[in-house]
């Protein structure tokens, strides 16, 4: 049993007597005629990650802009750590770190001179100020690329200038729009492990169309689709969903399907290439008694695992159908 | 915090070779009209010296000196504030601005400030010209201050007008002939001979020339600074509008 299971309930913390970082009811977004957010209501809590996903146009990165304040909603309330975004701007502003799909970098400034810069527009007082960026430049991998003009630097550089900037003031909540865009491997590596140890004590939320991202970095997640939140759940409960109810048993002898299909729990049995066996199960996972069967009549146990279904086809099925069942539990 | 990001306008200013070529053009243009209206004291001093109330030096070399660096510098204060706002918004750094804890008010005039700090740097460089006649000859200081006051004032208002066109547009190239066109129909709208007294009243005090004339004749008057400071505010005041606006009509 300890191989299938479902390995990250564990670890996810409940954080449900945690502080409400950001608390958005009904947003509305109209462009023109165009309504690009519909009704669109979520909360944040401190030590969360939350994964926000969708198609290009689906009214990610309006949302976004919304909650970071640079664009009004046409309709709802935003509330960023007690404090009204639309009543008290600058107060809630004080809260937040974001980095816009673009990089709000100025090219003619060097890295240290933009970043003291943004210290100052957060009225950091000059003694924090040093400090602040030369913790911001460690955490993002930016140490030696202080005196370097921004123009200069690659993508990936830029990008973490970028995110330097939204984390530079340590605010509570940090927003950040596709941040591994543009990264080699290495560095969306190095930024996921900032972003996880950033949810520790801050409330984040990050948009992607990276789907392992999600997985990788994220307590919970939303899918936007048309301008309407048509998923939102903890990972954990997400990852129960993928697991499914289907088993994938690869053999070195051919196995007897009769013989499995005689098992309690297990329905169907198809085949699924040469050696590989499809088992369709109901109720508990039936996988002990499928080793156990394996191993009495000597087929030799190559594989057996849960085929679980991708967050990719969860979106998918999501994002391409009618507004599906899972809309109701948005909550 | 308005200084903060004034101060980081009037560096980025001087990063790029804009307002260096800039300060050499106008420096250059206004040096070569200082040595010719120079040029002209020299030849009617001697007429000058019999006569009773003549010009001084101050009317003759300082006042039409300031005057023309006026109209020079509504030429080219577009290419100054064209690229304040629509900039940003081109590259995105407008949303940094937004995002932090600043109120527009803040965000506008911390531009206005860097612009028009750039403006009156330019205008002390001017000074200096007119200055340098201390050495040798009897400058009339009060007329001179005023002239300069007047000048800063009419810089004032370029710029407000001029951010006000910035925020219009994405693009810097619109902002500026845009800006271009409402400082020269300011300038030129006392022109219309219109018939009916009332009319033309109106048309010459909207004109950004002839409150600048009074100025120049030394004559300082609080209707004059009225009406700098007036367009000044207002296109301020319509700039804040706009930019709040902006975050509404996204």
């Amino acid at each position: 049993m300890e191989f299938l299971a479902f390995p990250d309930t564990g670890q996810i913390i409940e954080h449900m007597d945690a502080k409400i970082l950001i608390s958005a009811e009904h947003l509305h977004r109209y462009y023109g005629h165009h309504c690009a957010v519909q009704d669109v209501s979520f909360q944040l809590a401190q030590g969360e990650v939350l994964g926000f996903l969708g198609p290009n146009g689906a009214g990610k990165s309006t949302t976004m802009r919304m909650i970071a304040g640079t664009l009004a909603p046409s309709g709802g309330r935003i509330t960023i750590n007690g404090t009204d975004l639309l009543d008290q701007p600058r107060r809630a502003k004080a809260d937040i770190g974001y980095l816009p799909e673009q990089p709000p970098l100025y090219r003619e400034l060097t890295v240290d001179e933009y970043l003291h810069y943004c210290a100052r527009l957060h009225r950091l007082a000059r003694a924090e100020r040093g400090r602040a960026v030369a913790r911001a430049k460690e955490r993002c991998g930016l140490d030696d690329a202080g005196r370097r003009l921004i123009g200069t630097l690659s993508k990936g550089y830029q990008q973490r200038v970028g995110i330097a900037q939204a984390i530079l003031h340590d605010p509570a909540v940090v927003i950040l729009d596709e941040p591994t865009v543009g990264l080699d491997p290495i560095q969306i590596r190095d930024i996921r492990g900032l972003i996880r140890e950033l949810g520790e004590r801050h409330g984040i939320i990050l948009s992607t169309h990276i789907l392992p991202e999600v997985q990788a970095t994220c307590t919970r997640v939303q899918i936007i689709n048309q301008g309407r939140l048509v998923f939102a759940e903890s990972m954990d409960r997400l990852q129960q969903r993928l697991a499914g109810n289907t088993l994938l048993l690869e053999t070195r002898e051919p196995a007897d399907a009769d013989a499995l299909r005689t098992l309690p729990g297990i329905t169907t049995v198809e085949s699924a290439g040469p050696n590989r066996l499809r088992l369709v199960f109901e109720g508990d996972n039936p996988a002990d008694r499928v080793a156990a069967l394996v191993h009495d009549k000597q087929w030799g146990l190559r594989e057996l695992a849960l085929d679980r279904r991708s967050l990719e086809q969860v979106f998918v099925d999501l994002t391409c159908s009618e507004p599906p069942a899972g809309a109701e539990e948005v909550a | 915090m308005i200084l903060t990001i004034a101060a980081r306008e009037l560096r980025t200013l001087f990063l790029s070779p804009l307002a260096w070529t800039l300060l050499a053009v106008i420096q250059l243009i206004m040096a070569y009209l200082f040595l010719s209206q120079l040029d002209t004291f020299m030849m009617l001093q001697p007429r000058l010296a019999g006569m009773e109330g003549a010009p001084g030096v101050t009317d003759i070399v300082a006042a039409p000196l300031l005057q023309t660096s006026g109209f020079l510098l509504l030429l080219l204060a577009p290419a100054v504030t064209m690229r304040v706002f629509s900039e940003e918004r081109r590259s995105g750094t407008l949303s940094l601005l937004l995002s932090s804890p600043l109120s527009m008010t803040d965000i506008v005039l911390g531009k206005f400030l860097g612009v028009f700090a750039f403006f009156l740097l330019l205008l002390a460089m001017l000074a200096l010209m007119p200055l340098s006649l201390y050495a040798g000859t009897a400058l009339d200081a009060g007329k001179l201050a005023a002239g300069l006051l007047g000048l800063a004032l009419l810089l004032a208002s370029f710029a407000a007008i001029g951010v006000y066109m910035s925020l219009l547009t994405e693009q810097p190239v619109v902002a500026a002939v845009s800006t271009f066109g409402v400082l020269i129909l300011l300038w030129i709208i006392d022109w219309s001979g219109g018939e009916r007294a009332e009319v033309t009243g109106l048309f010459h005090y909207l004109s950004l020339q002839t409150h600048l004339e009074s100025f120049l004749k030394g004559l300082f008057s609080s209707a004059d600074l009225a009406y700098y400071l007036l367009l000044t505010l207002t296109f301020l005041v319509l700039g804040i509008r706009r930019l709040d606006e902006q975050r509404l009509t996204g």
